[in-house]
């Protein structure tokens, strides 16, 4: 435990670096799908600022704060991470990086990863230069997630392996992807699953964008044909795949929930509405009163995120209660751009339009109750594990 | 930002207060007491004041055991589990803080008298169907050295029984709070017949003498006095709503492991499955919400409005939800006076109600976030 003195030291310091770091570009403004600095070897910067910006932080370990210094991270305690957080929403700065490496992979590597694995893929993960997509759902494994067929066989040094993934988001733009393959067809389908690390510019792997409802084409199917993975390229055992999995997942579901995406950047629903009424009409009493709704859920389920990160750091994680976090904070992220939509009345019909992305932006998130666990899917894991309904 | 863990020592005395209510004041001590008529166990006030409870935020020095805002919501919540019936929330709660913003020997005697169980108080704010202290018109006027109050006072909780009375009065150039004997000439309380059996009254006052000593804080400015003692109370009650939702959806899990229907429990049913599984999501993250408030009050009370006002929403939402479910997956027995789902319906209603509906905490939030 810090001292109050060296923790309001480390704001102080923090707080200045902010100040000559962090490019005005990058603060305030509703965060959107196109400003996220996603890094990797294609990575287009919207701005010589958002690179700066990126640099900057992942030099002081800041674009993972937790992490530890070896791996990339600035090794912040829990306390500290606060005090980062509070003072990145003081300037409204945006994210510097954010990536399915570090939400997802990121965590499972530091959990089941060897020393070996974590000093190799780690640090280009933390420095934007290698960006991770996830090969989890197949065409005929959405929902049963456990039920994938895209085999690994096993040839001595590697695994031959052959199928297709679908909803790879940024499988195109990704240097990477982390796989669940069936390594086993004969066990349990829960007891047959390997993680496998897999590098994207290898022979065989090919992908293929998906135009989606919004226009835009994150999500990709990504097809497997005699791709040769090293064994080395394995995280934990083989065959207890599902193991990491089921870890990951918790995580992602965390991310999904709004600490990556959508409810970040510490604004108030009402003040964003409020200017995207600049022409001078006035929110009416059923908006205001659904986005003083929101806003309340918002706030608290901002609390139970940071509740459940204090129990972590007090040694017990959020685990199957993910599920809630995931179902809570997607339905309610759903909610929010509804309101942004009807705020913005004829404004929000244009691609592109007077409000930019917003269109695009409020039919993205009609797949975050879809992606990592439907939300039904979501009130099944809690009813059957948390309450034993239905055991 | 506040850790939202609870600590040791909330957790043992949780589970402390779980083992005397369990033993004490389980629901059929409440069914009991509503059957007999009565708004009041005097003698479990008193076993409560000797554990700590009425002194719960009473500084050691006048005898309390001062354990901050946090311990006390988490003595509201296990209470509120078992629709635990006592003055703790307008005495122990509300009164001590007014009273603890106020720093004179008169207060300090006061205290003294809530943490030994010998004093009970009420708060008389409300005038309309709506909490609305800012809009009080209730008068004070000026006599002498004193002042005298008239108007009507309703809602007023555990008000026909308090001892003592906080009454919210405009005087010259503000709002004065004053604390009386609820027997002083000119008082006249009528016992409201509450849906969810609990005291309240119509209080109505003629010409009420009150002196200079009977000011709590200073005069014009009671908000000083009051704000932080509403503030403790909304917390308080968030806690207590927290607990009542708990506790009816501990019920009703319960019931859909053991109710059979087409030959199997009704809780294998999917439809029924998520209708729980979404109620107790809800009610993870208001307990987010309800901890929060009690550590802002604790840790930075002048800050806290919007912590408070989010628990006081969120609890008021959720509470709701568990009980309008809770009577739903029960079915029919859920709508007998039997069976002790309907209880915690009837009181989510008053509780929504006292200290600002979810609209006013709503708003509050809105206002704090800057729309």
């Amino acid at each position: 435990m810090q001292s109050n003195q060296e923790l309001e030291g480390f704001r102080i310091e923090l707080r200045s670096w902010l100040e000559a770091n962090c490019p005005a570009e990058m603060r305030g403004g509703e965060p959107s799908e196109a400003s996220v600095c996603w890094g990797g070897k294609n990575f287009e910067f919207e701005s010589e600022a958002q690179r700066l910006w990126m640099e900057r932080a992942a030099a002081k370990g800041y674009t993972v704060p937790t992490w530890p210094v070896e791996y990339g991270g600035a090794g912040l305690t829990r306390t500290q991470e606060k005090i980062f957080k509070e003072e990145m929403d003081r300037i409204e700065a945006r994210n510097p990086l954010q990536s399915f490496g570090i939400w997802m992979l990121g965590p499972a590597l530091l959990h089941f990863g060897s020393h070996e694995q974590k000093l190799l893929y780690l640090p280009p993960i933390a420095r934007g230069e290698i960006r991770w997509c996830q090969g989890y759902s197949e065409p005929g494994a959405g929902s049963d997630l456990a039920s994938v067929q895209t085999r690994g066989e096993d040839k001595g040094d590697h695994w031959l392996v052959n199928g297709q993934k679908i909803w790879t988001s940024y499988a195109d733009k990704a240097d990477w992807i982390f796989a669940l393959i069936r390594t086993d067809r004969e066990a349990p389908k829960h007891k047959g699953i390997s993680f496998l690390l897999i590098d994207m510019e290898d022979a065989g792997v090919e992908t293929r964008p998906i135009k989606l409802i919004s226009g835009a084409s994150v999500f990709c199917e990504t097809f497997f044909t005699d791709v040769k993975v090293p064994k080395e390229q394995i995280v934990g055992e083989e065959n207890r795949g599902w193991d990491v999995a089921k870890y990951l997942l918790t995580h992602e579901r965390e991310m999904i929930s709004g600490g990556g995406q959508g409810l970040s950047g510490g604004r108030a629903l009402g003040a964003v509405l409020n200017e995207s009424m600049e022409d001078g009409r006035e929110m009416d009493t059923t908006l205001r009163a659904a986005a003083m709704r929101c806003e309340v859920d918002a706030l608290s389920i901002g609390l139970t995120l940071e509740r459940y990160k204090d129990q972590a750091e007090a040694g017990s994680g959020a685990g199957d209660a993910s599920a809630m976090l995931k179902y809570m904070g997607t339905e309610l992220n759903k909610q929010r751009h509804e309101l942004l939509m009807s705020a913005g009345g004829s404004d929000a019909l244009e691609w592109d339009g007077p409000l930019g992305n917003r269109p695009a932006d409020w039919l993205r998130t009609k797949a975050n109750s879809i992606e990592g666990g439907t939300s039904e899917v979501m009130l099944s894991i809690v009813s059957r594990r948390v309450l034993g309904l239905g055991a | 930002m506040a850790n939202l863990v609870m600590t040791e020592d909330e957790t043992m005395l949780a589970d402390a207060a779980r083992g005397f209510l369990d033993r004490s004041a389980p629901v059929k001590a409440f069914r009991d007491l509503r059957d007999a008529g009565k708004t009041h166990d005097a003698k479990m006030w008193k076993e409560m004041a000797d554990m700590g409870w009425a002194g719960a935020l009473v500084p050691e020095s006048a005898g309390g055991s001062d354990m901050g805002h946090a311990a006390a919501g988490v003595l509201a919540h296990e209470m509120g589990k078992t629709l635990v019936v006592s003055p703790f929330l307008s005495t122990a709660v509300i009164a001590a803080t007014a009273l603890r913003n106020v720093s004179d020997a008169r207060a300090e005697k006061a205290l003294a008298a809530i943490a030994s169980g010998e004093t009970t108080y009420a708060l008389a704010v409300d005038e309309t169907a709506k909490f609305n202290p800012e809009g009080t018109s209730m008068v004070a006027s000026r006599e002498g050295n004193g002042f005298r109050l008239s108007g009507k006072k309703t809602f007023v909780v555990d008000g026909g029984l308090a001892d003592r009375l906080l009454v919210l009065a405009k005087t010259d150039d503000g709002l004065t709070l004053f604390d009386i004997p609820a027997d002083r000439g000119g008082v006249t309380r009528k016992a409201q017949n509450m849906i969810d059996a609990r005291d309240s009254a119509r209080i109505d006052f003629d010409n009420v003498e009150a002196t200079g000593d009977d000011v709590l804080g200073q005069v014009d400015s009671a908000m000083s006095v009051l704000k932080p003692a509403l503030e403790a109370g909304q917390a308080a009650l968030a806690a207590e709503m927290a607990g009542l939702s708990a506790g009816a959806f501990g019920m009703t899990v319960g019931y859909l492991k053991e109710r059979k229907q087409f030959g199997t429990a009704i809780g294998n049913f999917q439809a029924l499955q998520h209708r729980a599984a979404h109620l107790w999501c809800e009610i993870e993250v208001t307990a987010s919400a309800i901890l929060n408030a009690g550590r802002m009050l604790d840790e930075d009370p002048a800050n806290a409005t919007l912590a408070v006002s989010l628990a006081k929403a969120r609890a008021t939402s959720t509470a709701q939800l568990a009980v309008q479910e809770g009577v739903q997956m029960h079915g029919g027995i859920g709508m007998t006076d039997a069976y002790d789902i309907g209880f915690y319906m009837k009181r989510a209603r008053v509780g929504a109600e006292w200290l600002g509906d979810y609209g006013y905490h709503a708003g509050q939030v809105a206002k704090h976030r800057g729309f």
